[in-house]
């Protein structure tokens, strides 16, 4: 039985480009069907612009209303004017622009050098470092929060950007599916041409590795980009409303006040999604096809 | 050192370099791999490692924000928790609102996987448009639904009455809201484990359906006998997967009526999950217990471990037992 077991995904590989023909055509059903999952899939983004473009008495007609409405400008006016609103929105969105990029070209840099190195260098200790990589993605990692936040007291640098940055310039994610991009798609014979003309192992990695890697580095990059811009609970610890991440602010938005305005709150909701619904729209396809690459491969 | 290389020194001009070049290679053999990774072990450890073995220190004292004086305490903090009603209220709640979510997400997923597995027009479409709400951050889902939930204006409510359904006051009931908080989680996961199992899907052999055609089964037997068994590896893979982010619940109950809980999970703790607990016990309400916030999380490690070797075992229990 095991051995049959093994057999299975050996098989699978080969016959790849054969599955187009077992489809059936899609009936009509699974059109209708399709449609009610996407328009489920859209409906609470569709309600948060839907409230956040009516005053906020319009959150209590009845029956609700349904359709966007001509306050959208003034309720983002309102979200941007520290006068109103109890953070300074504008200062968030810079915070999270700061901390996603910076955080992104770490992850996908070093990422890049130890998956290279674990994928086409020979050292001692190489498997052993790799699977304490694999181990480290098992363990929940935010749950050394709390020395955590005692060693953001000692570093001083507690509502400081660098408190929500430096914890996540590295993931064992990022180091795990670079290394496997590289291992099967950069020839060995690349980097032995490049050893010949000279090279050691740095400049290797940067004219060889770095440009071969680059349509996992984007997807890479745009994952990690935005688990870090959505990141709210580690903010939410070490940083204050003064100086607050979008996340941080948003739900400070929605707390501080006693009676919820809710076309502010949803309108903070709207503004702090648009920057990746925008990215999602221009290169969701190759989310989409990272997502799926790294499930079959992991 | 190779920054001074030998321009300066005419005698050594002929045989130097060559020996350099050649110890300089043979230190970038042995060195350069362990520079490349050492930024990934650098960091895991001073942000990673070493916060988590402290946590199993704080865990064991009694320390909290501004005690000047730390006391090593054993396990006191631990024989605490297990008589704390409000943490195992929280681990009630936590399992409660995973299994609700988990498994009608995972059911849906398989099926949409399996309709997006046919020959469609505008599949690109489809695909990102149900990978969507995964883009969405965790704090717009807990408030954009915390708005379609509220009992009296709130939209959920307003289709239901249409119904003959009146006034569902979602966060007061302890099911109620364990079912708003399940259908955020699911809104925003069921694309994205579709995704996963739809790539698992199209590296199935060709051949076992085309066998399985020829036993006789239709499409539907074919979903049950071929595609489900040869995803198991994949299903194995989700629920672990879900299990490790659903045990950790935390921004979604947290701003789920925010105004009225305070972060407690509602006046009756009805929704309070095990990372807010601990929350409340870090930094929330004034509490700073931090020994004792501590030792929640090791015990939600541990948790989440043996959860996840239960269902390990579960989902490969039932793989051996079909073929």
């Amino acid at each position: 039985m095991v051995a049959h077991s093994e057999a299975v995904p050996r098989r699978r590989r080969r016959s790849h480009r054969a599955v187009a023909r077992r489809f059936d055509s899609a009936g009509p059903f699974t059109y209708v069907f399709l449609i009610l999952v996407v328009m489920v899939s859209l409906f609470p983004l569709y309600w948060s612009l839907v409230v956040a473009s009516h005053d906020n008495a319009a959150v209590y007609a009845y029956p609700p209303k349904l359709l966007p409405g001509p306050n959208l400008f003034h309720n983002i006016h309102r979200l941007f004017n520290s006068g109103i609103v109890s953070v300074d929105f504008a200062k968030a969105l810079v915070n999270s622009a700061i901390v996603s990029s910076v955080v992104t070209v770490t992850v996908v840099f070093f990422s890049a050098l130890a998956g290279f190195a674990f994928a086409k260098l020979d050292f001692r200790g190489r498997k052993l470092l790799f699977v304490l990589v694999l181990a480290t993605l098992l363990v929940p990692v935010q749950l050394g929060l709390i020395p955590l936040y005692i060693e953001m007291i000692h570093f001083g640098w507690l509502n400081s950007l660098k408190a929500v940055i430096a914890p996540n310039l590295v993931t064992a994610f990022g180091v795990f599916l670079m290394r496997q991009y590289i291992a099967g798609g950069v020839p060995n014979e690349l980097i032995a041409a490049a050893r010949v003309d000279g090279c050691n192992s740095w400049r290797v990695f940067w004219h060889v590795i770095l440009p071969a890697v680059r349509p996992m580095a984007a997807v890479l990059g745009l994952l990690t980009f935005m688990n870090t811009w959505n990141d709210f609970l580690w903010p939410l610890i070490v940083l204050n409303a003064r100086n607050p991440t979008v996340q941080v602010a948003v739900a400070d938005i929605a707390t501080v006040a006693y009676t919820p305005d809710y076309s502010l709150i949803l309108t903070g909701c709207f503004i702090s999604i648009l920057p990746l619904l925008v990215v999602f729209l221009l290169l969701g396809r190759q989310i989409v096809g990272g997502i799926m690459q790294g499930a079959v491969k992991g | 050192m190779s920054a001074v290389s030998g321009t300066g020194r005419p005698g050594e001009a002929v045989v130097a370099p060559r020996a350099r070049r050649k110890l300089l290679r043979r230190l970038d053999a042995k060195l350069s791999p362990y520079l490349f990774i050492s930024p990934f072990f650098l960091i895991f450890s001073v942000f990673g490692l070493f916060p988590l073995g402290y946590t199993a220190y704080v865990s064991l004292t009694d320390r909290t924000l501004l005690a000047p004086v730390v006391h090593f305490i054993g396990l006191h903090n631990y024989a605490l928790l297990i008589h704390d009603s409000y943490f195992w209220n929280a681990v009630e709640n936590t399992f409660g609102i995973w299994l609700l979510s988990t498994v009608p997400q995972l059911l849906l997923a398989l099926v949409i996987a399996h309709i997006l597995n046919t020959k469609l027009y505008a599949r690109t479409f489809f695909r990102m448009a149900i990978l969507l709400p995964q883009v969405t951050s965790l704090v717009a889902v807990a408030l954009i639904f915390t708005q379609l939930f509220a009992h009296d204006y709130g939209f959920v409510n307003y289709v239901f009455a249409k119904f003959g359904v009146h006034h569902i006051y979602w966060e007061s009931g302890r099911f109620s809201s364990w079912v708003a908080l399940s259908v955020m989680v699911m809104w925003r996961w069921t694309g994205y484990n579709a995704l996963i199992y739809l790539a698992a899907m199209q590296s199935i052999p060709e051949e076992l359906y085309e066998a399985a055609a020829v036993d006789g089964a239709r499409r539907f037997r074919q979903f049950i006998h071929v595609t489900v068994p040869m995803l198991r590896p994949t299903i194995l893979f989700t629920v672990i997967i879900s299990t490790i982010g659903g045990l950790q619940l935390f921004t979604e109950a947290f701003l789920f009526q925010s105004r009225t809980s305070g972060g407690t999970g509602g006046s009756g703790r009805q929704y309070q999950t095990i990372v807010m607990y601990l929350y409340e016990k870090f930094l929330g309400s004034t509490q700073f217990k931090f020994g004792y916030a501590a030792a929640i999380a090791w015990c939600l490690v541990l948790l989440i471990a043996l959860f996840g070797l239960v269902n390990y075992f579960l989902v490969s229990r039932i793989r051996s037992a079909e073929t």
